[in-house]
């Protein structure tokens, strides 16, 4: 291109290559981009992650599978409730553990308030990476009310190591479902302010529309899962489609990308997704602080745990898209092998692709609304 | 359609390729025959009925006493709602197959990380490089014999635990 520009008369310029991160403030973590870029036209953009990798999957084969929960935290430090449970799932499955009613409504409880949190920090950062700097606070104003509520479920703030084999650790109380209940009373008039200052706001909208569009044969060649494939307009959520726990009985939409301003699968549409997830978390919590039974929280699981031999792919619906641990079990205490298998990481494949041909600045908007998370890359 | 009735259906369209269906567990799975896995996986993806949209996941398991590495593919179907999972065994002291790249785009990355922590190459791949460990890594972690290695880049990759160090 530059050089028929040359050829032409045209101005040249010599291709540029630029280190993006690993220490950028948009890329939510550590992990770096090569770009190679024309002027502010970018070529090619290669990700560079592995800077947080902190070899969960060999632990796993250390340590128990009581012991292995708290690891499993650490994958994705933005919504670890997730984690625990999708791994708490596979050891259920295999050792064939039952969990007690109870301790089903604990958990889509503890999930969907981590779900909350986790979209307000996605969307918060997502406009400061785009220079708007006022609504990233308020997220984080609502999400210290979640902070507090899940020490009050479970004593820790963001590493929760509250969903055990067999149920949850401690009990929801009822002063905590009544404060639960006062926050989503005043949480659901917060997304129509945070649309009004944020989602509507033209500036926003003109940054967004019609800006990184992925197909749906691309989201599904690569495999993305989540508010980024609903995005595309393709209506599938773990949660419905292939439902685990008590979310069959629970009535929630699953909001999909509707071209809103821009085109279908557009920015715009990947960040709609989570906003209109927000509201539903808040119809499911609703919900399940109405139907929760009275009983134990956890099931009798024995200390020694050891499942028959077998191998079980367990996943959940995380913010980030499906979330799947697969185990392997050799009969012994601890696993052969646990794998997995996250949102961001098939998220981060599709950037390389998406990127060509866009301006620099409107690749941090495509990886805020992606929402890719480092920590869960790398693992 | 079940894991069965798929397996019925190959084992008729591609005879002597794949074997080993075991259809009693939580994930039904089959082997394929390592040189078969892209000529049944592009099957896969595109016949009627059939339809695995997508690769869920990819990844390797490391059986030191079969002296073998085994492949595990986990293939989805959103508008089926069918899922399959497809084993291949690969000599450990060689493991090599073919790249799944054409089939599915995000093979790439899942085989560039089993590539990094299991050391199988994949034949064809376009960037076929380490991804989460640096370049001049020794050995791949995940295998089950791995040894860690002393140092890296003058960095000692041992530490006495400090309870210990405190006890002294």
């Amino acid at each position: 291109m530059n050089e028929t520009a040359q050829e032409q008369g045209g101005f040249y310029t010599e291709d540029m290559t630029i280190s993006v991160g690993p220490q950028h403030p948009s890329t939510h973590g550590v992990l770096r981009f090569v770009v190679k870029t024309d002027g502010e036209v970018i070529s090619e953009a290669i990700p560079d992650v592995g800077y947080l990798h902190r070899s969960i999957e060999k632990i796993g084969e250390k340590v128990t599978y009581h012991g292995y929960v708290p690891y499993t935290d650490r994958a994705d430090y933005l919504a670890a409730m997730f984690a625990n449970q999708a791994f708490c799932m596979a050891a259920e499955k295999l050792a064939g553990t039952e969990v007690t009613r109870r301790g089903e409504f604990c958990r889509v409880i503890a999930c969907e308030l981590n779900r909350i949190a986790s979209h307000l920090i996605s969307v918060g950062t997502f406009g400061q990476d785009i220079g708007a700097m006022t609504p990233f606070v308020h997220a984080l104003r609502e999400r210290e009310t979640i902070n507090n509520l899940m020490e009050e479920i479970c004593g820790a703030r963001l590493t929760y190591n509250y969903i055990r084999i067999g149920g949850v650790g401690y009990d929801i109380l009822p002063e905590t479902c009544a404060k639960i209940t006062d926050f989503i009373d005043h949480f659901e008039p917060i997304v129509s302010e945070f649309n009004r200052l944020l989602s509507g706001n033209k500036i926003f909208i003109e940054r967004l529309a019609g800006v990184a569009v992925v197909s749906k044969e691309d989201a599904l060649s690569y495999n993305l899962v989540g508010p980024n494939l609903r995005g595309s307009g393709i209506k599938w959520d773990i949660r419905r489609d292939i439902p685990y726990s008590v979310y069959p009985e629970l009535d929630f939409d699953v909001p999909i990308g509707t071209a809103h301003v821009g085109a279908l699968g557009d920015s715009f549409d990947r960040y709609w997704v989570r906003i209109r997830e927000m509201q539903e978390s808040v119809n499911i919590l609703r919900q399940c602080l109405k139907m929760m039974p009275k009983g134990p929280a956890i099931s009798k699981v024995p200390r020694k745990f050891r499942p028959p031999v077998g191998e079980c792919y367990a996943r959940v619906e995380a913010p980030r898209g499906d979330m799947g641990f697969y185990v392997v079990s050799d009969g012994s205490e601890y696993p052969y092998r646990v794998r997995i298998r996250t949102g961001s990481y098939t998220a981060m494949s599709i950037i390389d692709k998406l990127s060509k041909g866009i301006m620099l600045a409107d690749l941090i908007a495509l990886i805020g609304s992606l929402d890719v998370d480092a920590p869960e890359i790398d693992r | 359609m079940d894991a069965k009735e798929i397996y019925a259906s190959l084992e008729k369209l591609f005879p002597g390729k794949v074997s080993d269906f075991k259809g009693d567990v939580m994930e039904p799975y089959l082997t394929v025959d390592s040189a078969a896995i892209v000529e049944i996986c592009r099957f896969l993806r595109n016949s009627p009925g059939y339809r695995f949209e997508v690769l869920s996941d990819l990844t390797a398991l490391d059986w030191p006493k079969e002296e073998k590495i085994q492949m595990v593919y986990h293939l989805f179907s959103y508008s089926q709602n069918h899922q399959i999972v497809l084993k291949v065994d690969l000599p450990r002291d060689n493991p090599k197959i073919a790249t799944l790249e054409e089939v599915w785009k995000v093979a790439n990355w899942f085989e560039r990380e089993v590539y990094d922590l299991f050391g199988v190459i994949f034949e064809g791949h376009s960037d076929l490089r380490r991804i989460m460990l640096p370049e001049d890594w020794v050995g791949h972690p995940l295998r089950k014999d791995y040894v860690e290695q002393e140092e890296y880049d003058g960095i000692s990759t041992q530490r006495a635990p400090l309870v210990e160090k405190l006890l002294r």
